[in-house]
């Protein structure tokens, strides 16, 4: 597929838009912001819903414990920041406010990995997934596009407990446009068959898989993709038997290849099936300035970079 | 209950708590006593809250933000019926849901999980918004340690609270002046606490928080206070009632000993007989 044909669509503007659709369907859903709505999309459910949408101002640990006393009240609070922010600043709040009591705050985090671009390293939140995953009973999703993102933004509203969702600032290729689309939280989808190698991907590195495996179908090298858009809990079941079948794992991910997918998955296979594993992702280094797409290719992150290291981990 | 039968309940109150603490072998007496008659005020007088029904929908809300208190929130608890007074004993023991601090998901009448110094407030705040935004009339309440003034989190939730005039929510600081390391204003002053809460558009007020007049009052008058939340500053002093333990430092976070309890004990024993007498 020609690349400007395919629509493009960043995830953050998929969580804003989801947003609006649940303020009209449930009264109880309210929307938190620390000065940044209009960077992450909650702008039209402010728009359309201000008694509901709560700008705390830049205090993002005060934000998220305003959500916990919100949602002891029955409300369903969605916090929104930057991932750096979110889960970085606010970790030990997200930890002991939201997580350790178990309650039903949703936060809705932007502009994480490298794609937030030119703002450089300080805004490039590479280590939300490994924060979040080890907070007992959070779940963590990071959705590979924008139908997927709605979905996700619908599941959690629908979900008793804590989540975590993760959103990239730059337009992402749609890539679950079919009229048989399900969508339910823990569960991975088998977006290509193959049989060689198994490649497990999240967030926008799900539409890199799918372009890597077609390089190497040139080659005649079957790939299976598997879309993981919940990182926790994991669906093991999806990984080991497609593991069973191909022999190899690679795992691809805008995240550190400490704490995130990669980790996750090796967490599965080495207790029931251990097979051979590369990590694809940000290979323990900062990122910097650039733009979203000079950095994917930088960090090879895009089809060609996942495609290359597919050869070198085949060799 | 009038100011004889508030201060006999506080003193029950504080005998529990040294129970407790000696029971655990570990825990945080210092605090827990020198916030006792405010507790007592608040589970006694001041909220709307039933024993029967501790997720009562429209009851008043308590955050204990300084949530190493523990001891003096589930002593009160139990005295005023959530759970049975025999329980305190199982303080911090492996099994028990009474945890070195608050949990709500295991506490009938813990309306917040804390322990982490500063994010009480915040989730009082945010409870207080709900009420707003729900047009209910209910109140919440939060006691804060001075030390924990230290936590940059108060004042981001004082700022929010100021901002939005949560007139529902009223603010408790604990000013026994003693923090781990030492008297609070050599440590890293949060002084002036009164200025502070000023500045950030809350109504102050000062009391003595040992005199039921005063705790009573001073209650009275955050119910009147339109169009902004308010906060108490409540001077006590740590380790209230137990001779060797005011004023010390040292008995912020530590258990008595076998010894030391019985004097403990004896202490508010004594406090009980003076309060008979007063009585008859």
């Amino acid at each position: 597929m020609a690349e400007n044909t395919v629509k493009k669509i960043a995830t953050r503007e998929s969580y804003g838009n989801a947003l609006l659709e649940l303020g009209a369907e449930n009264p109880n859903v309210v929307v938190l912001d620390a000065d940044l709505a209009a960077a992450t999309k909650t702008g039209v459910f402010k728009k359309a819903y201000p008694d509901r949408h709560i700008d705390c101002g830049i205090a993002e640990s005060n934000m998220v414990g305003v959500a916990a006393g919100l949602a002891t009240a029955g409300k369903i609070p969605f916090v929104s920041s930057f991932a750096m922010f979110a889960a970085g600043r606010a970790f030990e709040q997200v930890r002991n406010s939201v997580g350790y009591p178990h309650l039903n705050v949703k936060i809705g985090a932007t502009h994480a990995g490298i794609t937030v671009g030119e703002d450089g390293a300080s805004h490039q939140c590479n280590e939300d997934i490994a924060l979040m995953r080890t907070i007992p009973g959070m779940v963590v999703m990071c959705p590979a596009d924008d139908i997927e993102a709605k979905a996700a933004v619908k599941a959690a509203a629908a979900y008793e407990g804590p989540v975590y969702m993760r959103f990239g600032r730059a337009a992402c290729p749609v890539i679950n446009d079919r009229p048989d689309y399900q969508f339910e939280i823990g569960k991975g989808t088998i977006v290509k068959e193959g049989k060689d190698l198994t490649i497990a991907a999240t967030g926008i590195c799900v539409g890199s898989a799918l372009e890597a495996a077609a390089l190497l179908e040139e080659e005649g090298i079957s790939a299976e993709v598997i879309n993981i858009c919940t990182i926790k809990p994991l669906d093991e079941q999806i990984i080991i038997a497609s593991a069973r079948k191909t022999g190899k794992v690679v795992t691809a991910e805008e995240h550190s290849v400490i704490g995130g997918l990669g980790s996750a998955v090796c967490d599965a296979l080495c207790k029931s099936y251990p097979v051979p594993v590369m990590k694809i992702g940000m290979q323990d280094v900062f990122g910097e300035s650039g733009s979203a797409a000079a950095l994917v290719e930088k960090y090879k992150l895009d089809g060609k970079g996942i495609y290359e290291q597919i050869k070198d981990f085949l060799k | 209950m009038n100011n004889l039968e508030l201060k006999k309940t506080a003193n029950e109150v504080r005998k529990s708590i040294i129970t407790a603490v000696h029971s655990a072998k570990a825990g945080h007496p210092g605090g827990s006593l020198s916030a006792a008659d405010i507790y007592t005020y608040l589970y006694f007088e001041e909220m709307n809250i039933n024993p029967e029904n501790p997720k009562m929908e429209d009851r008043d809300r308590f955050v204990l933000s300084k949530g190493h208190t523990a001891p003096g929130l589930y002593s009160v608890l139990a005295h005023r019926g959530f759970f049975p007074v025999e329980d305190l004993v199982t303080l911090r023991k492996l099994g028990s849901y009474l945890q070195g601090h608050p949990c709500m998901q295991h506490v009938p009448g813990v309306d917040m999980s804390s322990g982490s110094l500063g994010q009480g407030i915040s989730a009082a705040v945010g409870m207080a918004l709900a009420g707003k935004m729900d047009k209910k009339d209910y109140r919440v309440y939060t006691l804060l340690g001075d030390g924990e003034l230290e936590e940059g989190q108060v004042w981001e939730a004082s700022m929010f609270a100021g901002h939005r005039k949560l007139d529902n929510l009223v603010v408790i600081v604990d000013n026994n002046g003693l923090q781990i390391d030492g008297p609070v204003a050599e440590v890293c002053s949060p002084y002036p606490i009164d200025e502070k809460f000023k500045a950030f558009n809350f109504h102050v007020i000062n009391i003595d928080a040992h005199d039921f007049d005063a705790i009573r009052a001073a209650f009275e008058q955050a119910r009147k206070t339109k169009g902004m939340p308010t906060a108490i500053i409540a001077h006590s002093l740590k380790g209230k009632g137990v001779s060797f333990m005011e004023g010390s430092v040292d008995w912020h976070g530590k258990a008595p000993n076998d010894e030391q309890f019985e004097t403990a004990m004896a202490d508010l024993e004594k406090i009980g007989e003076e309060l008979l007498k007063e009585e008859a």
